[in-house]
């Protein structure tokens, strides 16, 4: 972790889909750097053999029979889309 | 330098439910755009998943049918990338804690003729997982349209080990994956509905090298005969390749089944960093014994295991069992009819061609056809006894298909009945020896074919109702009786 | 009240009509609001309490909604640029519930961006006044659902909280914020900032309302898998029985360094007020929480939430950039655009925590801590029924004072964060006021599902008291 408190802005913004200007990039390595620098003190934290809390509580098996409930119309579920056509969302052309 | 292929396959198949992974929705194919949503599918602010405990139970047996081990405690993590068919930009799959770990896929690789069983081999599996699927991409010339009826749907991700060495294996290794699964009822594994898909890691090394080579990750094989043909085609251009002294680039190629060509895809403009993290609004699940038990009760036979007891048990030639045992409804009605009758042999030629050309025909499925095993069983049996010659059998199949009416009353109802009253036949015989003295000397003479003409005689004077046997009997016993 | 028929759910309706009318403009919490539909609700309330058919105590009642709980047909915004648009075509369960209920959705709430803040100033749409200062935060993220209740233009409230963002906010507006155990009320509906730890609660001007409220939107719920199956109390019942003395337990590290002297002081009258109650008081360390738990806060939370926020692309909705067009910078544009300061800040935190590299470093070891957290708590509830502390360590801030230093914004919540790490539930009650006439907020922290003991802790303390009682001068 010696190197945990920097912060490659552009990487991480590139795969948050976050256009920053680099005012905004500077401005926030600085301050980035001194949260990622408050944090390291977790690894003091003795960890070893502790099971990590990913969860509220310890509950297993929640789930919910196969039975359809209905859902939305084609009105509801476009009525917020910011540009539609053909019952469907439209999207800038997608090349993969 | 000889080349020896590697590859792996990375099989997508969605899971036959009513609703989706995460969301009580209707799931299916071919529905109008966007009408199978609901705020969990669109990923609306505040939406929450709740997974779908037959999709679970599906992939629990698919994962037993495959001989794996079901793992006692899974997770759900979160796969963050993002993409204009993926709503919430992230997709709940299972990251490092699968359902399903190691197991297997029987194929028979093609053997040396039609008739005789080619070669079995287990292709090891790495994992099976669970995920969701996403929406749908339409293209257009300026934009592209998007339809979120396919997101969300249950996803069983199926990763082989590297253990294939050639496009034939990859092809039996789905043909056999798919058959499973069907079979299973786990999926319908319909290839054009995008139900079984396919990706293949392709390398090639020299023959001896244990390193692996440069692979390629070959997309877009959507038919079996595609996988077939894609593998073999870039297995061969990486030969080609490799021949030419140049070198294996990484990547990901599309193959275009029409053209039978493939084309590198433009690299990303990074490498996937998909910051997978356990998703906490899903919670683990854990499988104890009781659960394993009550979906392995429901696991039918797998089919090579069928078919090599259906040549065992019931001495059926390997070209019917192909037949018989790829589609489950065919066997499992071959194995009731075979309750009601002992002659396993017939009846399958009964049903392999008799009434898989009569179901094409009509385009009718078994499970609706009118014709129950017991009518096969009745059928084969009053053909067994002699009631019924074999040219009556076919007309009696043909109206019972027809009608469903049981074989016995289209027996008697158009008088097919084969005659075994020996005093007529006496009668028609001793008038065939006077009839036909060349036959009979020939015959008396060591021709045995000329009893023929004999027999054929009295079949024709009891106008195809006499039993052959008994005409067969009674024909050489009064020639024997005259000669001594 | 209207049960008595003393006044008619009209009547009501009207009056805090009006009174939102007449304050508003100063206190700024509302995003939106609804007056026909609210005054037609109240109507039909009226006409079922004259049919005999009242649904029960909150039949009539108007509810405000912090700006993240949908409610069908109404806007949610989350107090983001992104959403200024958006318009939610389905009910959160627990409005589902009040709706049944009988109670009527009275605004829409401002909060922080996404509820990420303490002091309501993230807001696309403008901050929120303290109604007891104008010249101060209400707190955060619920500062909308705060202010407006303190304000008097409207009776209860629900809010969430991920780190305090009830509690903080019921401190600072002199009123009681209930913070329910991690799954008694479900999320289905509430826009996630952190999944692990949000949770929605209530902010009312007594314990027994919160009693009601709670009775009303707790109970598992099928559409969250993290709503736990469990035997609801009767609250308000339980605010009357007499318990067993209880042992109060006081973590020694939630009054050092950084505490204000006179919320130490009110916190220490409490105290004694508990011991002449017959309380057994107990000092009790929490060593861990202390020193590390917004170090977990911060990566736990900002993980979460950089990976909940990323449905916000503009594609299905919300705000959609005109200036790219490419595939690709479509989302970067529109998100840059859509989303505030704080909320990028969070996200390029969290994006960066869980990136390759980087995960068992922070996100990993974060919740292994976390998990020693939870069990510092429940160590201590051992011999424990409920702890007691501060719920900030000053009372409310100047506007503007602390927006251009992040790190000190999050350390203010240094002791209501560990409740959620721990899923626990805490409640924060008025317990006094500043010299300069600022509340001040007691917070009693329960044992899991343990909300009962809790209320009835603080329904004990309120009713020796009469901060609860006192209003702003607006």
């Amino acid at each position: 972790m010696n190197s945990s408190a920097e912060i490659n802005i552009e990487y991480v913004a590139r795969l948050a889909r976050l256009a920053l200007t680099a005012t905004e990039q500077a401005k926030l390595s600085q301050q980035l750097g001194d949260i990622l620098h408050y944090v390291d003190k977790l690894k003091q934290v003795e960890v070893a053999g502790i099971e990590p809390m990913a969860h509220g509580l310890p509950v297993f098996n929640v789930w919910a029979a196969d039975v359809v409930v209905a859902g939305l119309s084609v009105e509801e579920a476009l009525r917020n889309a910011p540009e539609q056509r053909a019952d469907s969302i439209v999207v800038p052309k997608v090349v993969e | 330098m000889n080349y020896e292929a590697v590859i792996g396959l990375e099989v997508h198949v969605q899971l036959k439910t009513a609703s989706k992974m995460f969301t009580r929705v209707a799931a299916g194919y071919g529905a109008p755009p966007n009408t199978l949503t609901d705020p969990v599918v669109l990923a609306l602010p505040g939406a929450l998943p709740v997974l779908n405990k037959e999709a679970l139970d599906k992939i629990i047996k698919a994962g037993l049918m495959l001989g794996c081990t079901i793992a006692p405690v899974c997770k759900w993590d979160r796969k963050n990338y993002f993409y204009p068919d993926s709503p919430k930009n992230y997709q709940i799959s299972q990251y490092d804690q699968p359902i399903c770990l190691a197991g297997s896929v029987e194929i028979e690789l093609p053997g040396e003729a039609r008739n005789i069983m080619g070669e079995h081999k287990q292709i090891p599996l790495t994992r099976i997982h669970l995920e969701e699927d996403v929406g749908k991409l339409t293209h257009e010339v300026h934009d592209s349209l998007v339809d979120y009826n396919r997101a969300g749907t249950p996803l069983m991700e199926i990763v082989s080990e590297p253990a294939m060495h050639s496009a034939e294996e990859a092809f039996a290794f789905l043909t056999s994956l798919r058959m499973t699964m069907v079979q299973g009822g786990i999926s319908d594994c319909d290839m054009e509905k995008g139900q079984l898909r396919c990706d293949a890691n392709i390398s090639i090394r020299p023959i001896g090298q244990t390193q692996l080579g440069v692979k390629v990750e070959l997309k877009n094989l959507n038919s079996i005969s595609y996988v077939r043909d894609g593998i073999a085609l870039e297995i061969r251009r990486q030969t080609a390749v490799l021949t030419a002294g140049g070198s294996i680039v990484q990547e990901t190629r599309q193959y275009d089944g029409e053209a039978g060509t493939s084309v590198a895809m433009r690299s990303k403009e990074m490498a996937h960093d998909y910051r997978y993290f356990p998703d906490p609004d899903l919670l683990p699940v854990q499988v104890d014994a009781a659960w394993r038990a009550t979906i392995q009760a429901t696991i039918p036979e797998l089919p090579y295991a069928r078919q090599r007891r259906f040549i065992t048990q019931y001495q059926l030639p390997y070209t019917i069992t192909a037949v018989l045992v790829p589609e489950r409804a065919l066997a499992d009605f071959f194995e009731e009819v075979v309750r009601l009758c002992a002659h396993p042999q017939a009846v399958a030629n009964w049903l392999v061609n008799d009434l898989r050309r009569e179901l094409a025909a009509g385009g009718i499925a078994l499970a609706v056809s009118k014709l129950r095993p017991a009518h096969i069983a009745a059928l084969v049996n009053l053909v067994e006894q002699g009631e019924i010659s074999m040219t009556a059998a076919k007309e009696v199949f043909n109206d019972m298909f027809q009608t469903g009416e049981a074989p016995a009353v289209i027996v008697m109802q158009k008088n097919l009945k084969q005659s075994t009253d020996s005093g007529a036949l006496e009668h028609w015989v001793q008038a065939a020896i006077v009839a036909n003295p060349k036959a009979v000397a020939e015959f008396l003479a060591g021709k045995e074919q000329a009893i023929n003409a004999v027999k054929g005689a009295v079949m024709k004077a009891s106008q195809g109702k006499a039993n052959p046997r008994l005409v067969d009997e009674l024909v050489r016993r009064q020639l024997l009786a005259g000669k001594s | 009240m209207l049960a008595a028929k003393s006044i008619s759910a009209s009547e009501l309706m009207q009056a805090f009509v009006a009174r939102t009318t007449a304050v508003e403009g100063r206190v700024h919490a509302f995003n939106s609001r609804d007056e026909v539909g609210a005054l037609g609700l109240a109507a039909a309330s009226d006409a079922r309490r004259a049919a005999g058919q009242a649904r029960g105590p909150l039949d009539g009642i108007p509810i405000g909604f912090k700006d993240v709980i949908a409610v069908e047909g109404q806007p949610l915004t989350a107090s983001s640029k992104m959403l200024a648009n958006f318009i939610s075509p389905y009910d959160a369960t627990v409005t589902t519930k009040l709706k049944a209920a009988g109670a009527i959705p009275w605004g829409r709430l401002n909060l922080d961006e996404f509820a990420m803040g303490s002091s309501t100033e993230n807001s696309a749409f403008g901050a929120t006044a303290n109604p007891w200062d104008l010249t101060r935060v209400p707190g955060g993220s619920s500062g909308g659902s705060a202010a407006a209740v303190a304000a008097g233009e409207m009776p209860v409230a629900l809010g969430s909280d991920t780190g305090g963002s009830i509690r903080q906010p019921a401190a600072f507006c002199g009123l009681v914020g209930l913070k329910p155990t991690y799954g008694l009320v479900s999320r289905y509906g509430l826009a996630a900032f952190a999944s692990s730890l949000d949770q929605i609660g209530t902010l009312t001007r007594t314990v027994g309302d919160a009693a009601q409220l709670l009775q009303v939107v707790a109970g598992h719920d099928s559409r969250d898998s993290t709503s736990l199956s469990t035997v609801i109390p009767d609250y308000s019942a339980a605010l009357q029985k007499k318990s067993r003395p209880w042992r109060i337990g006081v973590p020694k590290e939630f009054f050092g360094p950084g505490l204000d002297a006179e919320i130490g002081a009110a916190v220490q009258q409490a105290l004694a007020f508990y011991r002449s109650a017959g309380a057994e008081i107990r000092e009790v360390s929490l060593p861990l929480t202390a020193e590390y738990a917004i170090a977990v806060y911060y990566l736990i939370a900002t993980a979460e939430a950089s990976s909940n926020l990323a449905r916000y692309d503009g594609i299905r909705y919300g705000h959609r950039t005109r200036v790219a067009t490419g595939a690709i910078s479509i989302y970067a544009q529109s998100r840059a655009e859509g989303f505030g300061e704080e909320v990028k800040r969070r996200i390029i935190l969290g994006t960066h925590v869980l990136s390759s590299g980087y995960y068992d470093a922070y996100y990993l070891r974060a919740q292994k801590v976390r998990t020693l957290i939870r069990g510092e708590f429940m160590r201590v509830f051992q011999d424990c029924d409920v702890m007691l502390s501060p719920t900030t360590p000053t009372a409310a801030f100047k506007l503007g004072e602390k927006s251009s230093d992040p790190l000190a914004m999050y350390l203010n919540d240094i002791y209501t964060i560990g409740v959620n790490l721990a899923g626990l539930p805490g409640i924060s009650l008025p317990c006094g006021f500043t010299a300069g006439g600022l509340p001040i907020g007691l917070q009693i922290i329960g044992q899991p599902f343990g909300e009962a003991e809790m209320l009835t802790i603080a329904h004990t303390y309120e009713q020796g008291h009469s901060w609860h009682t006192k209003y702003p001068n607006l």
